[in-house]
């Protein structure tokens, strides 16, 4: 992989890069409409409901007609927004959200780019959605949207502090940023794996992320009992879809994220199971966080916006610094990767 | 220059947690309240001029509509008013019909409202528990008088339909089956650490401030007054069964919580000792006259809804349509301190607060 990108470029080669790129496209877009059906489901089982059962067998198609109800939807820009920014709004959530996928590994091989900063790329990259989600807020010219925006704002800027600091720890065992070598370095026994060396880094870093995500028990931005629906409540048609496609390909670039960093990306629990391939391993712990995910979002209550403020700064951030220390202390008394 | 503005922001009409066409304007410095304006209205339908033009049994479907969460309670407190007008003496049997309705009523509405103000706290699961249990109830209304929301089952002078056969039993098997189910609520709800912080300490005021602004119901008990009609002033069967009165001790959110679920356990109560005394026959209707003609005169009674106290005052001419009718709605009273309560509040608050009230724009409106 790294001679093909430092070879001079040509027709064959861009062909190859686009075909790529398509294909990560579709995945993730397969990905997006069957985790928002999963979801349903399985929120739905855990309140004796069956979610989607009408279009489709076992409403197997159900996300893909809704996606076609939001296209064929009429496309409405309220008289008052600012319209330029208005429409700005959902490309710039939803183009930073596609390039993260990037430097995601799947298999010691399988990586578009190996950025040896791979981990600040993502949050940079995704810094930008919070923009987005602010401008979406401020153009729809609305009160409700307008505090939304601001709540996200406020939220996900706090949230990424420990978000960020979570995986130092575990940079200062590996000694690089590169998620490739991050998952190489950790063993292929499941007790080698970053998660159980790292667990406050491991907590801190998914609290941190279902925050980034704006997702329960951390959705004030959309909160719907609140704000109606927060920031994009102006939005509609295929403009609303792109900040809920943004919102679900975050979801599934953090579960990678978990994946890699802590419960060992592709790498078999145990060495005598490596006959099955690295990529399932993968998928298997991916399905695992997703499902995570979900799951608490039929189990907790909301948070309210101080105690979202309080728990950031005052309980994650003093975590993260703390595991740093330990970490720092762990290296210098029993060596790295001790 | 910086400068910063007063948000004037419109919750409602249409908003997912006013529970109904309710609106407050606030005033937002930041997402602190600094004013709150209820506005209310949007769902009056005149029940009371209406019922001037109307005889009694006819106004009876007007009181379903006006509390439509409790609509049991709200049909008896007119037949009791009528009854007691004009003196009429109450079958046993019916009169335990009513009382066991009126307690499964008070069961379901209490649900709905664990359930919608959880939603309101951002929980989406217990609203389904809630209504899957509260569903069981309405069932069983239906069978007994083939309307799951509005009843109409009361007449003056007793009820219109007698229990089906196996009817008593079901709802002993409900009974017993709830009893489970509270405390399935408690395990999931009632510990959870984000669902303490947000409603301990939230909206908070004392007894004299209850008792001045008039509420009633768990809204006042939660600051410890022990004050419930079926214990202070029995009416129907009260005074054979034994239940408790739970009062909570700081007047705020978490209090009226754990006052309107234990409510739910003594309502259980009732129902398991009414169930057991149910008497194996008898009329299910008075005798009363073909044409309801109460003797000129008024009154007013009141008893204890899920909401607090609804009373009814009627003043009769001798006629067979009221003269003037008014009832006295729980949640109409109670709403009044929601101003006092939400200044200085967090935006966030506005939902909890409200919820805690439980109110329903139909009675609100009337």
């Amino acid at each position: 992989m790294q001679r093909f990108w430092n070879d001079p470029i040509s027709w064959g080669h861009a062909g190859i890069y686009l075909l790529g790129a398509i294909a990560v496209l579709a995945v993730v877009i397969l990905f997006v409409t069957y985790a928002i059906y999963f979801e349903r489901k399985v929120i739905g089982w855990m309140q004796y409901r069956r979610g989607p059962n009408r279009v489709g067998p076992l409403g197997l198609l159900q996300s893909v007609v809704d996606v076609a109800k939001l296209l064929l939807k009429e496309d409405t820009i309220p008289a008052k927004a600012d319209k330029k920014l208005f429409i700005l709004a959902p490309v710039l959530a939803f183009v930073p959200s596609f390039l993260v996928l990037a430097i995601i590994p799947y298999g010691l091989k399988l990586q578009f780019a190996d950025v040896n900063v791979g981990f600040l790329y993502y949050i940079a990259l995704s810094g930008v959605t919070t923009i987005a989600i602010v401008i979406g807020g401020w153009a729809s010219n609305n009160k409700y949207a307008l505090l939304g925006g601001m709540r996200s704002a406020a939220q996900m800027i706090s949230y990424e502090v420990p978000l960020v600091m979570s995986v130092v720890g575990l940079t200062m065992m590996t000694g690089s940023l590169n998620l490739r070598d991050i998952v190489v370095h950790q063993g292929s026994y499941f007790w080698q794996w970053n998660f159980i060396p790292q667990i406050i880094g491991f907590v801190v870093f998914v609290i941190a992320a279902v925050s980034e995500l704006n997702r329960t028990p951390f959705d004030l931005p959309e909160a719907e009992s609140e704000l109606v629906a927060g920031y994009h409540v102006e939005y509609s048609g295929f403009r609303f879809a792109f900040f809920m496609l943004s919102e679900y390909i975050y979801v599934y670039a953090i579960a990678c994220l978990a994946t890699i960093l802590f419960l060992g990306g592709w790498n078999p629990p145990l060495p005598q199971l490596d006959f099955i391939p690295g990529l399932i391993w993968f998928a298997l712990k991916f399905a695992f966080i997703v499902f995570f995910l979900f799951w608490i979002r039929a189990t907790l209550p909301r948070l309210r916006v101080d105690q979202l403020m309080g728990l950031a700064w005052k309980v994650l951030l003093p975590l993260a610094i703390l595991n740093i220390f330990l970490t720092a202390l762990g290296i210098e008394l029993f060596g790295k990767g001790g | 220059m910086i400068r910063t503005e007063e948000l004037l922001l419109n919750v409602g009409p249409q908003h997912p947690s006013t529970h109904g066409v309710f609106r407050i304007i606030v005033k937002l410095d930041g997402e602190v309240i600094t004013e709150a304006t209820p506005v209310m209205g949007y769902l009056h339908r005149g029940t009371e001029k209406l019922a001037e033009n109307l005889n009694y049994t006819q106004i009876i479907p007007y009181t379903d509509r006006m509390d439509y969460v409790s609509a049991m309670t709200n049909n008896y407190v007119l037949v009791h008013a009528v009854e007691k007008l004009m003196g009429i003496e109450i079958p046993e049997r019916a009169e335990f019909l009513r009382l066991i309705v009126m307690e499964m009523q008070r069961v379901a509405s209490h649900l709905v409202w664990w359930g919608t103000y959880l939603l309101d706290i951002g929980a989406l699961s217990p609203f389904l528990y809630a209504f899957n249990d509260r569903e069981r109830i309405l069932s069983l209304f239906n069978e007994l008088c083939g309307a799951r929301l509005t009843y109409n089952y009361m007449r003056v002078g007793g009820v219109k339909w007698d229990a089906p056969e196996g009817w008593i039993d079901k709802v002993k098997t409900l009974v017993k089956d709830m009893y489970g189910k509270l405390d399935e609520y408690h395990r999931l709800v009632s510990d959870n650490e984000i669902f303490l912080a947000r409603i301990k300490g939230v909206g908070k005021y004392d007894a004299e401030t209850a008792i001045a602004y008039g509420l009633s119901g768990a809204n006042l008990r939660s600051t410890g007054v022990k004050w419930d009609l079926r214990k202070n002033e029995p009416y129907s069967l009260y005074d054979r069964f034994e239940f408790d009165v739970p009062v909570g001790r700081n007047g705020d959110c978490y209090d009226r919580y754990l006052v309107r679920l234990e409510e739910l356990r003594q309502s259980l109560r009732i129902l398991e000792q009414a169930l057991a005394q149910f008497p194996g026959d008898g009329e299910t209707m008075g005798k009363v006259p073909r044409v309801i003609r109460p003797p000129a005169g008024e009154i007013y009674v009141r008893i204890e809804s899920p909401r607090g106290e609804i009373g009814c005052y009627i003043v009769s001419k001798g006629k067979a349509e009221p003269f003037r009718l008014k009832f006295r709605r729980p949640s109409f009273v109670n709403l009044q301190i929601l101003p006092k309560l939400l200044v200085g509040e967090n935006m966030t608050n506005l939902v909890t607060i409200l919820g805690g009230i439980d109110i329903v724009l139909g009675e609100v409106d009337c």
